[in-house]
């Protein structure tokens, strides 16, 4: 049954996704995709639990190196976004938008 | 969209079984973090709001880590503290230092990041199973969970190796021009049936390690081959698929060991990267399945020489060019990869000052494939300063703008203002929506040389009466171009 349940929530998060996404004005598409690669650094959770359950040595290794690359991506992927959305949205650029 | 949530709410609690009160603070967390991924991306319909929005995303991620780290089933902290270290040490100053113009391979590089993680969960979680000898072991994997694990690392291995072969040919460590060698697409079908064999066997025995390895190779493979043959015009797409390829690798992932934030975020990540796809095959009138098969690297090597006559565009001074844009009532200026390749956005925004001081409009006409991902020049010019307001996002909307404009200005960009995209149905281009800045009285184009653009299309916008041609490097084509406005103020 929990798969059945895992793929109710997987399609219904995608339509929310889809629907959400499919809004976002191509003004911002690089920006949403840096958004999206950072969210899906949540593979870092995944990473942190191979990393630190007692699954042994070589699996500490591999857990530890996923944990290093997740969290680079989670970084990277929120910090860049937030440098971009700066340039966007600020008070006074607004004014000059139609 | 609150049904969706509802339903989200819901399941949430079932996932892992929770085990104890750590275990229900974890997939509160989760909910949380799901929560908060789902606003902040909404908020990016709004530029206005887009900023905060993503921060409390970035906080939604910080409460699912420490939601974690409190996981009944992690026992030693050292190697997750010391990663988590380096990494934050390694993204800080990697996100900080990037160049707007250089964000595609970014990206790229991000991508493969991800991806790596996933694909060594995937990874773990087998050996967990299945492990050495002398590695804890559990009783053998279901078939669904097998499943996941296989999707898991068939798309983590195959973003991984796309993600780094993307990054080397738009950081141009490869050519970005297509690799293509007889019988490629027979050997990655080939590779794709024994890839899904491979799959469909370790579903049906989930023991089998040999085809659980033998698939995460023939994927690093697979990425390989498929984004060999893809060129640089066509990295819109690839950037945009390897975005939704990361985010299936993330939320099988989340199907393996069984959490249901990471299934959230990587749906989210996959639509996100599927609705790019789209919309930039769309915008180079290319199918979706095209894209997804990979056959849309081959471009078209014919140099298109129709009439065997050569034909002569003119060419003008900056001199001249200068005065007539100084003047102008309106103008459009048609910006390409060429652009950021010139580095000429802070030139462009300086003669844009100018013009404006001179009472003129000054609108940007922005290509959804112009640059090398989606969206790409918008950022680069909003770097440089210049108002998104003036940023005219949309095809016919810019054509709108053309029609009743005085000047159009390219510059760098080719294949997104050719008129036989629309006019010769024997074009490779045929179909595609572009820009038509003839419809503007007059029309410069400043381009580097006298070559045809990465489709190896020739442009018979370039001669056209009304089109007018300056040679040069963009940054300095347009360098001097301000210098000639200036000149012309102080001549007063």
């Amino acid at each position: 049954m929990t798969q059945i349940f895992q793929l109710y929530v997987f399609i219904l998060a995608g339509f929310i996704g889809f629907f959400v996404i499919s809004k976002v004005p191509p003004l911002l598409h690089t920006p949403l995709m840096s958004a999206t690669n950072a969210i899906s650094g949540i593979s870092l959770v995944g990473a942190i639990v191979a990393a630190g359950g007692q699954y042994g040595k070589v699996s500490t290794i591999l857990g530890f190196i996923a944990v290093i690359c997740a969290a680079t991506n989670v970084t990277a992927g929120f910090l860049i976004t937030d440098r971009m959305l700066a340039m966007f949205g600020g008070p006074k650029k607004t004014d000059g938008a139609k | 969209m609150s049904a969706g949530l509802y339903a989200v709410l819901a399941t949430a609690t079932e996932g892992a079984g929770p085990s104890g009160v750590s275990d229900y603070i974890a997939q509160a967390s989760y909910l949380v973090a799901s929560i908060l991924f789902i606003l902040g991306l909404r908020s990016l319909t709004r530029p206005a709001d887009a900023r905060l929005g993503m921060q409390q995303a970035a906080f939604g991620m910080l409460f699912a880590v420490i939601g974690t780290l409190l996981n009944h089933e992690i026992i030693t902290y050292q190697w997750i503290i010391i990663g988590l270290v380096i990494g934050a040490a390694a993204g800080y100053p990697m996100a900080m230092k990037i160049q707007m113009t250089a964000m595609p391979q970014f990206i790229a590089f991000s991508h493969a990041f991800g991806a790596i993680a996933a694909t060594l969960v995937g990874i773990v979680e087998y050996r967990h199973a299945y492990g050495a000898a002398g590695d804890a072991l559990q009783p053998g994997l279901s078939h669904g969970t097998a499943a996941a694990l296989g999707f898991e690392v068939l798309f983590g291995a195959l973003t991984v190796t796309g993600s780094f072969m993307a990054f080397g040919k738009l950081q141009e460590l490869i050519t970005g021009r297509p690799i293509t060698f007889k019988g490629q697409n027979a050997l990655n079908l080939l590779l794709m049936a024994v890839a899904f064999g491979s799959f469909s066997w370790l579903v049906m025995h989930p023991e089998a390690a040999w085809a659980f390895y033998a698939m995460v190779g023939l994927a690093l493979f697979l990425g390989i081959s498929m984004v060999l043959p893809i060129g640089g015009g066509d990295m819109p797409v690839v950037v945009s698929l390897l975005n939704s390829y990361a985010g299936l690798a993330a939320a099988a992932t989340g199907f393996a060991i069984g959490n249901n934030v990471l299934i959230i975020a990587g749906a989210l990540e996959g639509a996100g990267g599927f609705i790019l796809s789209m919309m930039m095959s769309k915008a180079m009138n290319r199918s979706f399945g095209n894209v997804i098969f990979g056959a849309f690297g081959a471009a078209p090597t014919s140099s298109a020489k129709k009439d065997g006559v050569a034909k002569e565009s003119k060419t003008i001074s900056t001199e001249d060019a200068a005065l007539q844009m100084a003047y102008a009532g309106s103008v459009v200026i048609i910006p390409g990869y060429g652009m950021a390749v010139a580095q000429a956005q802070h030139v462009c925004r300086e003669l844009m000052e100018l013009i404006e001081k001179k009472g003129g409009d000054v609108k940007y006409a922005i290509h959804p494939v112009a640059g090398r991902m989606p969206g790409h020049l918008n950022v680069i010019l909003s770097e440089a300063g210049i108002d998104y307001g003036t940023l005219l996002t949309d095809v016919d909307d810019a054509n709108r703008v053309l029609q009743t404009a005085d000047v159009a200005i390219i510059i760098g960009a080719n294949d997104i203002v050719n008129p036989d995209a629309e006019e010769d149905k024997g074009s490779p281009l045929y179909g595609m929506p572009i820009f038509r800045p003839w419809t503007a009285k007059t029309c410069y184009v400043i381009k580097r040389g006298k070559g045809t653009g990465f489709s190896g299309v020739e442009n018979p916008l370039f001669f056209r009466d009304n089109t007018l041609m300056l040679y040069g490097d963009a940054k300095s084509v347009l360098g001097s171009l301000v210098k000639e406005v200036k000149a012309l103020d102080e001549g007063h």
